[in-house]
């Protein structure tokens, strides 16, 4: 064992890239909810980019390492310190056994990765690390970590070496934004044009409920459904319809008052119709979203959509020719 | 005498009290021993208390019942 959790923090987790191909029978993508972030941490290091980190939201845990290591901080700001010493984020830093890894107080952002080389090594669990900690499924135990839980380490590849750096220009979703692009759709037409409008003119606020299953937003005003007969299978409430798959990124409306757009560990099905999806390329700027942050959801077409996805992976690709195998 | 400022340990909404028909946790004036609950912060349906790592006198408050607090924020001042 490697690593000894002193301070568990908040609810700090094992994630990687996720666990995809289950949500047909409702097990949920899981994995890092700022993906971007969590490549560049493995990267640092020298892992694959699909190794398990540790995402740490809102408060860092406190971890005594009993290996020599080296570990990078990527995503929040949330400073890291070696035995009181601060250390730079989204830099690779080395680890002496017997230093003790803590954070300072939240600056930015919501969600930190700390990768260490060679990988956190729980079992793979339907192809992937992440915690599902809803399902009880995969990580540590299928849970956040607790105090005086042992984490163990895979070997590392060998390749990194502490001062690699993440340049500021390429660190996507550090400084968190306050828009969240949506292509409209799905259910769309059960809302009125007016109401559409206002929806995607209000600012809306993030709740404090809002989780890794769905980040939920309140402060806009509330939906005017058009009106209808509800059809056979949809309750009698206007934000239902008949049960449907629910995308990743799609934003759902109970009763037509808070949005909640579904993330990494969302449930794959329900009764509540859809407005529209948040793009692929915004998902990871949600998982930095602190709660009361003000955001507002802009309309874009699919093409809009696309174009940010190759924007999205040419920044990822700048990083690998940086920092990657080569 | 010494002031010690307690910060918030997470962002989040912060309570002064258990629950919204309970008396505050604490109130100006008031004396602390260490470990005593001083508030809760309320993010991704948990709450986390905030207690006190040393004894002394609540001099001031710095943020109301339900306010939205973010890390790092001073909540209240103890006296020591």
């Amino acid at each position: 064992m490697a690593i000894k959790v002193v301070k568990p923090g908040l609810a700090t987790a094992v994630q990687d890239l996720g666990r995809p191909g289950y949500y047909d029978v409702g097990i949920p993508l899981s994995g890092a909810m700022d993906r971007f972030a969590v490549r560049c941490a493995n990267l640092l290091v020298g892992n694959d980019e699909a190794a398990a980190a540790l995402e740490c939201v809102f408060m860092g845990p406190e971890l005594l390492f009993t290996a020599d290591a080296l570990v990078a901080v990527t995503g929040a700001e949330l400073p890291p310190k070696v035995d009181g010493v601060p250390q730079a984020g989204w830099t690779s830093f080395a680890i002496k056994a017997g230093q003790t890894l803590a954070f300072d107080f939240l600056k930015r952002g919501a969600r930190a990765y700390l990768a260490v080389a060679g990988g956190i090594d729980v079992p793979l669990v339907l192809g992937s690390r992440s915690t599902y900690a809803l399902g009880a499924l995969g990580g540590f135990e299928g849970r956040a970590l607790k105090a005086g839980d042992e984490l163990a380490l895979g070997a590392p590849a060998g390749a990194g070496v502490p001062g690699r750096t993440v340049p500021e220009g390429l660190r996507r979703g550090a400084i968190p934004t306050t828009t969240l692009r949506v292509v409209p759709g799905l259910y769309h037409h059960r809302i009125t044009q007016g109401s559409a409008d206002a929806f995607f003119r209000d600012t809306w606020k993030v709740a404090p409920e809002a989780d890794r299953i769905g980040y939920r937003f309140r402060g806009g005003q509330p939906l005017t459904f058009v009106e209808r007969t509800p059809p056979f299978g949809a309750g009698s409430d206007p934000s239902n319809i008949v049960d449907s798959c629910y995308p990743y990124g799609s934003i759902q409306v109970p009763g037509g008052t808070e949005p909640i757009v579904l993330h990494r560990d969302a449930v794959s099905g329900g009764g509540y119709f859809m407005l529209g999806t948040v793009i692929s390329a915004d998902m990871d700027f949600i998982g930095q979203l602190q709660p009361h942050s003000k955001i507002q959801f802009v309309p874009v077409t699919m093409a809009e959509a696309l174009a940010a996805r190759r924007e999205r992976q040419a920044t990822l690709e700048a990083v690998r020719g940086l920092l990657g195998p080569g | 005498m010494a002031i010690t400022t307690v910060a918030c340990p997470l962002p989040g909404t912060f309570y002064r009290r258990p629950a919204p028909d309970q008396p505050p946790f604490k109130g100006e004036g008031d004396a602390v021993s260490v470990g005593d609950t001083l508030g809760l912060v309320e993010v991704m349906k948990s709450f986390t208390p905030v207690t006190a790592e040393i004894a002394g006198t609540i001099k001031q408050f710095h943020v109301e019942d339900e306010d939205a607090v973010m890390a790092g924020q001073p909540l209240l001042d103890i006296e020591t």
